[in-house]
């Protein structure tokens, strides 16, 4: 066995980067419930690009045909039902995971200096999801899935002077249609997958060349021992590898309780409408896209055409995705960790919090004038978070941060 | 509980049994991944079994019908056709059915269940052209007086007599084969089903 | 602090939230559907058949599907499923013709394989039962569940005829059925779940105990607080 080993090792560095990443990797010996995400999200990722290899041996991309086939998955295919569903839940998992994931990075201050390209990496990736999520929707061809992508894409007409040449040039034609649906196939089976896997890749080179952060928020790499070995570190192998397994097994329960009890979630997770296929003639009641995607959705509606133009709104939407990127720059707290911040610091990121969860909820209501009101409210709170943060990371009182991790 | 020393015994078997039980899981999902590659209804629907009605067949008449999208010929072989098949065993390369290349009930002279209709699938089993229906006996190209009636493969020349039998010394190595089926009433043939017991 | 903030907006949407079902304002009434009653599929089959089938196909559908889940013979899915010159391995398509359908309904009655997905049991439930007389229409007819429905009250033979609960157990028969075409699956995968659910939860006993027994290096061993 050793034999074989050295052989590979002359030839390709299999066991420096076994010691490198994993076994003497040095982490923070104190990750709680929130650093469970990131190995789920690679997990997601896996299940998504497995059963999405097996779903287009049987998908037809094409107008009159991809409604029927996902049907005919999902009655004809042995077991194509079960690998239909973990690819739709999966798909809201993998937004469950990341969200999740992403609020770890926000109360320990994970996007801070030296970790910025590691949060603009993993904003690039969140972008890159939404899109392949956007398209994988549309390719089932139902009500949803057709008006779905009319709404958004249209928003591209809005575009000044360009925008009705942009519509045409990204559809391939004249309306949502068979060419849309070619092109939206090949971008979510092939093109969006490889930059995932890229981007992902590269989100652990640069998080693996200044190490992890945790919960205190304290550089463990500042206290290492007589053998370079952070004091407060343990290695990523066995010690995490043997509890993101926990981890995976109780995610797993929670997807299978999903595929195999509720699969639709009542809409949550496959809309009504997109059991009917699509229609050009005939528009469903009430269009959203899915969960995921309503936070934005929201603020999209909640900005009113102006000049007889809906680009404030598409503007403001756009605004609000990238607005994270600016993230490392707007938070002047020395301190990483909610743990230790000030009061008004905790109480703006809760604001924060519940504007996103009401702009998401809203986003799937029809708009009534309450709900219209409400969508502006927490669109100012929105980005009050990101535009204010520079003041109230500045003020109150920080706790003193220790020197050591706390609680091990 | 000083924990000083680790009980390897204990890890171990801790890392084996979750491993076995993981393995188990992973073949578990496995299992649907690989079954969805067989065929499915859709599949099995268009492959199904294809009624033939033979009351009007002549003898020399040859029918052709898709089966599993291949073509399947049916055809009436008369009294002297089947007494000629015996004259060609020196000729052929399995005369007597050796090869598994029809169902226990055709193994005999004429592979078939009656002497008198031949049912054959017509893919040569060289590379699989379908072969043309040359019944004329004493064609000058096929060997003149020898030759008593059998199909020719025009892409490389192979040879079967009336029972599908390959003729020694061709490029095809196997007799056509014969699918299964059986009669429903004497004139119609159910191509795809074996008969019930 | 933070948490309960966070767990408390989700519950508001959770429980606020209402998300895009038939959206339609009418009050429907429980189907009560047992899918798990294979008799009531059954019984449900064949009135599909004798009722609806002659206008709505249920074309995603295969007769010999119907007969193997349900267990159904060879011989009960010829007599009670099979138009004659069908094949069992056929999808259910109904005898009626496009410019037929035109000429006496206005359009094509729609296919419903997957309209207990789309507009729900309770919908379908309540729609069968809801015909009332209407000397303006056409059939005579209107619904109060789809108003001014270009649909004729098919079953109103079987409601003259039977007493009023057993007329809802036909009708619910049949949701029943319609239920199953949307989505065969669901006969299997509870069932099939819950053996998952239980598989995983060994393996969550093993994991744990194996973290555990990692874990004690960095509590007590050699990786230990120092």
């Amino acid at each position: 066995m050793d034999n074989n080993k050295n052989w590979i090792d002359q030839r390709f560095p299999l066991t420096k980067v076994w010691n490198e990443h994993l076994a003497e990797y040095y982490t923070p010996r104190n990750f709680n419930f929130w650093y469970f995400f990131g190995s789920l999200a690679i997990l997601v990722l896996v299940i998504q690009l497995i059963t999405g290899i097996f779903l287009t041996m049987h998908f037809k991309p094409e107008a009159g045909l991809a409604f029927d086939s996902v049907e005919y998955i999902m009655r004809d295919v042995d077991w194509g039902w079960l690998i239909r569903y973990m690819h739709s839940t999966g798909a809201s998992a993998f937004f469950v995971v990341v969200y999740l994931h992403m609020y770890r990075a926000l109360i320990y201050g994970s996007y801070k200096a030296p970790r910025e390209l590691i949060w603009i990496i993993g904003m690039v990736i969140y972008i890159a999801l939404m899109a392949e999520a956007f398209m994988g929707y549309v390719l089932p061809w139902g009500q949803m899935s057709y008006w779905g992508a009319q709404v958004i894409i249209s928003l591209f007409g809005s575009v000044p002077v360009i925008g009705p040449d942009l519509l045409v040039w990204i559809l391939g034609d004249y309306a949502v249609g068979d060419a849309a649906l070619n092109r939206f196939f090949s971008l979510h089976v092939i093109a969006m997958p490889l930059i995932l896997v890229v981007l992902v890749f590269l989100h652990i080179v640069a998080l693996h060349t200044v190490g992890s952060n945790n919960p205190d928020g304290i550089e463990i790499k500042k206290n290492k021992d007589k053998n370079g070995i952070p004091k407060d570190g343990i290695p990523f192998h066995p010690y995490y590898s043997v509890k993101d397994i926990v981890g995976v097994v109780v995610f797993l329960m929670i997807f299978s309780a999903v595929i195999f009890f509720a699969p639709a979630l009542n809409g949550y997770f496959l809309e009504h409408a997109n059991f009917v296929e699509a229609n050009p003639l005939k528009t469903p009641e009430h269009i959203a896209p899915l969960w995921y995607l309503t936070p934005f959705y929201s603020v999209l509606r909640a900005i009113p055409p102006m000049f007889g133009s809906q680009f404030p709104g598409v503007l403001a939407m756009f605004a609000a995705l990238l607005i994270f990127f600016a993230l490392p720059w707007l938070d002047r707290s020395k301190v990483k960790s909610i743990r230790y911040r000030s009061l008004p610091y905790k109480i703006a990121l809760g604001i924060f919090v519940v504007s996103f969860v009401w702009l998401g909820y809203l986003g799937m209501q029809p708009v009534t004038p309450m709900n219209a009101f409400l969508a502006r409210v927490f669109t100012a709170t929105y980005f009050g978070f990101f535009i204010l943060m520079p003041w109230f990371t500045s003020i109150g009182q920080t706790k003193p941060v220790p020197e050591r991790l706390t609680g091990v | 509980m000083s924990g000083q020393e680790i009980d390897l015994k204990k890890r171990r078997f801790l890392t084996q049994a979750t491993s076995v039980v993981g393995a188990v899981g992973v073949g578990f999902v496995a299992w649907p991944f690989l079954s969805t590659w067989s065929p499915s209804a859709a599949a099995k629907a268009a492959g199904a079994p294809v009624d033939v009605d033979i009351s009007k067949l002549e003898p020399g008449q040859l029918v052709r019908v898709l089966w599993r999208k291949k073509p399947v010929w049916i055809f009436r072989r008369d009294d002297q056709i089947i007494s000629d098949l015996k004259t060609l065993e020196s000729d052929l390369a399995d005369p007597n059915n050796e090869q598994q290349q029809q169902p226990e009930y055709a193994k005999n002279p004429t592979r078939s269940i009656k002497p008198e209709i031949a049912v054959i699938i017509g893919v040569c089993t060289h590379l699989g052209c379908s072969p043309t229906y040359r019944p004329e006996v004493g064609a000058a190209d096929l060997g003149g007086d020898s030759w008593k009636g059998g199909f020719y493969c025009p892409c490389h020349g192979s040879k079967f007599d009336l029972a599908g039998r390959v003729y020694a010394g061709v490029p095809a190595p196997t007799n056509l084969v014969v699918p299964p089926y059986h009669f429903v009433n004497d004139s119609l043939i159910r191509v795809g089903v074996d008969p019930q017991a | 602090m933070k948490n309960i903030k966070i767990f408390t907006a989700f519950i508001l949407v959770l429980f606020g939230a209402n998300v895009i079902a038939a959206s339609s304002n009418v009050k429907l009434e429980s189907a009560n559907t047992d899918i798990s009653d294979y008799d009531s599929l059954k019984r449900g089959a064949k009135h599909f058949m004798n009722y609806c089938s002659g206008c709505h196909s249920i074309e995603l559908m295969r007769y010999n599907r119907i007969g193997q889940d349900l267990g159904m013979s060879e011989d009960e899915v010829v007599s009670d499923l099979l138009y004659a010159g069908s094949k069992s391995g056929e999808k259910m398509k109904s005898a009626i013709s496009t410019s037929a359908s035109t000429k006496w309904f206005g359009g094509t009655p729609p296919d419903l394989s997957l309209t207990s997905r789309s507009r729900g049991v309770d919908w379908i439930y309540s729609y069968l039962k809801g015909f009332y007389p209407d000397p303006k229409r056409t059939f005579g007819v209107n619904n109060h569940v789809l108003a001014n429905a270009s649909m004729p009250d098919v079953l109103w033979s079987l409601r003259q005829s039977k007493s009023a609960e057993a007329f809802d157990q036909d009708v619910r028969d049949i949701t029943n059925f319609l239920d199953y075409v949307g989505e065969p699956a669901k006969l299997v995968r509870v069932d099939l779940g819950i053996k998952v659910m239980l598989f995983l939860a060994v393996l969550l006993v093993l994991s744990y105990l194996l973290k555990k027994e990692y874990w004690k290096d960095v509590k007590y061993g050699k990786w230990k607080a120092k």
